[in-house]
């Protein structure tokens, strides 16, 4: 019984001790959402806060609800959105795929290796977290720059007669997505080729498989979930991105978090901005949605 | 099946495996025959599974040499070797379907499409699994599973089919059913079989010769009638069944017969012996608690070895029981007798004065 009822009591615990990260996300994360939200179907003016509220209250008291979906209407009706959308995309996918490239066979050496050096190399992924993220980032406008560390050291050895161009170009922007962002390709990946049963590997080649088909065959099948996993922590944040695009790209590198910095501090259009961050967020939970739908199907599959 | 005088399907030539300095398999010599059921029996970390990662390829021998079907497979990969294993752990591939599993191997050997439809329809129907064959391996039960894993080594019809504890993973009433099963696959099919268990009843019952492992070499090949009743050491006696073994001195050998002196049983003891070569030292008599009679009256005549004692400990299993036996000197001797008739009251009772007796035949001389 006293059993029992302590049994009852720790789960009750439990659900309590649950239920702060659930707080803190809908205080957190839900709430400033809900500003975006409101902001977003609002009208700018000229003031303090620069727009319009959504609840109107006059000399007697609740006038109504104000709400106008121009804002959005503006994003589709202007090219120049759609375009910006595109690229962000299309910079985030091939920052992704570069990402993935690279990540893969290092998640798969370290994974491969004995278990006291993969802590260590695990440890070298997770270094540069030590260091802030905008520090590092300047640290590249310091390596790339046309009088900076790799061009003076191609001048001095001869190798070129005048700078490369590198940096305040789209090459810069990938460059720092993908060093940037690889650590969280290679986790995902690791932690799924790491739990890898060997044996299949043996059982491929026993069956007639050679290195390369049991990898084609076996590993790649067995770790989509760890690759789908290590696109979607790079794709996501990359789309937004704005460190990155603002310090090494070009004027001619239109990314979505530029324009958002933008409209809020530039045109201080406050409803727009809010706008181009609700659209984005829709665009980016597609992928998510489906990943889920994906995992829960598989995990259906498993039982 | 077994021609005497066709080579041996696998020959293992004084082969010797180290890991970083360790000796695993230790110059092992070793002639499987074809259409043999051959079980290497041997105790966790004997060697047994490196030899047999050595026959499948996993391993490379650090010298000697692998003979299969006449070929040199020293330095054959496993994708080029006619031989298959089934995993202890199965190893079956979770993202592919039952029929996808077994017809992974046929797809890797280019055979046309429907000829691996035919051989995999009839592979799983010979382990009636012609239902499953659209089910993932994480939707079937443990012996599913074991008969997918053979299915898919099988389906390849290798010339050797390699065991590694087939039977470890199953529950002990679907083991004994499957053991059957298997030992009528392999007579069924003709393919040679190597089993490797740590089981000596798996063994036993399975194959029709057993190499026993110890500390990397073979510490005797037989079948399973010689490595029971006529164990070539000390190290086969003890770990195939149950027996006593008894330390003594020789005191004489005379007619293909010696003597053993035993103070711990207090008792002179016979036991055939052609060759005295070796004995003049200490030698080790060995017997079988089955072989054992045990009475309250003294056994009268015979070519029997007789010992006296008390009863210490006694199990009542229904069909037989078993007795724990004290000499005077304080040795315990095992006995184990059939309840061959019908009685509510044991002949035999704690503490009774009782004496042991065994045929001469039946006592085992053991060297080293």
């Amino acid at each position: 019984m006293s059993n029992e009822s302590n049994g009852e009591r720790s789960l009750r615990w439990l659900k309590r001790a649950v239920a702060v990260p659930y707080l803190w996300l809908l205080l957190f994360f839900l709430t400033p959402f809900l500003i975006i939200l409101k902001i977003s179907v609002a009208d700018p003016v000229v003031a303090q806060p620069p727009f319009t509220p959504l609840l109107e209250w006059g000399a007697d008291g609740f006038e109504g609800i104000r709400a106008t979906f121009s804002n959005f209407a503006f994003l589709f009706q202007d090219g120049y959105y759609g375009i910006i959308y595109l690229a962000s995309l299309k910079m985030a996918a091939i920052g992704t795929l570069l990402c993935l490239l690279l990540g893969y066979p290092m998640a798969y050496y370290i994974a491969r290796q004995p278990p006291e050096r993969r802590n260590l190399l695990l440890l070298a992924v997770i270094l540069p977290f030590w260091i802030s993220f905008l520090l590092r980032v300047y640290a590249w406008i310091g390596l790339l720059n046309n009088r900076g560390v790799i061009n003076e050291l191609l001048l001095w050895t001869g190798v070129i007669d005048r700078p490369i161009a590198m940096l305040y170009n789209d090459f810069a922007v990938y460059l720092g997505i993908v060093y940037s962002y690889l650590p969280f390709m290679i986790l995902p990946l690791y932690s799924n080729l790491e739990r890898m049963d060997l044996d299949l590997l043996d059982a491929a080649a026993d069956l007639g498989a050679r290195r390369w088909r049991a990898f084609v065959d076996v590993t790649l099948p067995l770790s989509v979930p760890g690759i789908i996993g290590g696109c979607l922590l790079v794709f996501i944040p990359a789309v937004g991105e704005f460190t990155i695009p603002a310090l090494l790209g070009g004027a001619d590198t239109l990314m979505i978090g530029r324009v958002l910095w933008d409209e809020f501090f530039i045109n201080r259009d406050w409803p727009v901005a809010s706008a181009v961050s609700v659209v984005l967020l829709l665009l980016l939970i597609a992928p998510i949605m489906w990943f889920q739908r994906l995992q829960s199907r598989e995990h259906e599959a498993g039982r | 099946m077994n021609d005497a005088k066709a080579p041996p399907l696998v020959q293992v030539r004084e082969v010797t495996k180290t890991f970083d300095g360790v000796t695993a398999v230790d110059s092992v010599s070793l002639d499987i025959l074809k259409g043999e059921l051959f079980a290497i029996l041997g105790g966790s970390g004997c060697g047994k599974t490196t030899l047999l990662r050595m026959l499948a390829g996993f391993e490379h021998p650090t010298s000697g040499k692998i003979i299969i079907d006449g070929a040199d497979m020293t330095d054959v990969p496993p994708y080029e070797r006619p031989v298959n294993l089934m995993f202890q752990s199965y190893a079956l591939f979770p993202h592919m379907s039952v029929e996808q599993n077994v017809a992974y191997g046929l797809k890797k050997e280019r055979v046309p499409e429907p000829q691996i439809r035919e051989r995999v329809a009839e592979m799983l129907s010979l382990v009636k699994l012609g239902p499953l064959a659209k089910r993932k391996p994480d939707k079937l039960s443990g012996g599913e599973k074991q008969r997918v894993a053979l299915a898919r080594a099988l389906v390849k019809r290798p010339k050797l089919l390699l065991l590694d504890e087939p039977l470890a993973a199953l529950d002990r009433k679907l083991r004994e059913h499957t053991q059957f099963e298997l030992a009528n696959l392999q007579y069924q099919l003709g393919t040679t079989f190597v089993v490797v268990t740590h089981d000596q009843d798996e063994a036993m019952t399975l194959a029709s010769r057993i190499a026993v492992m110890h500390e990397g070499r073979i510490a005797q090949v037989g079948t399973p009638g010689e490595v029971y009743e006529y164990p070539a050491n000390r190290y086969v006696a003890g770990f195939v069944g149950n027996i006593n073994l008894i330390e003594g001195r020789v005191t004489a050998v005379a007619n293909g017969r010696a003597t053993v002196r035993s103070d711990a049983l207090d008792a002179d003891l016979a036991v055939a012996c052609d060759d005295p070569a070796g004995l003049d030292g200490g030698a080790c008599i060995a017997v079988r608690p089955e072989k054992i009679t045990i009475s309250r009256e003294a056994p009268n005549g015979g070519e029997r070895n007789v010992v006296k004692g008390i009863v210490r400990d006694l199990g009542y299993f229904g069909d037989q029981s078993l007795y724990r036996v004290r000499t005077r000197s304080g040795a315990v001797v095992q006995v184990s007798a059939q309840n061959l008739r019908r009685s509510a009251k044991l002949t035999v009772e704690w503490d009774d004065e009782v004496f042991l007796s065994w045929e001469v035949g039946s006592t085992i001389l053991l060297r080293s």
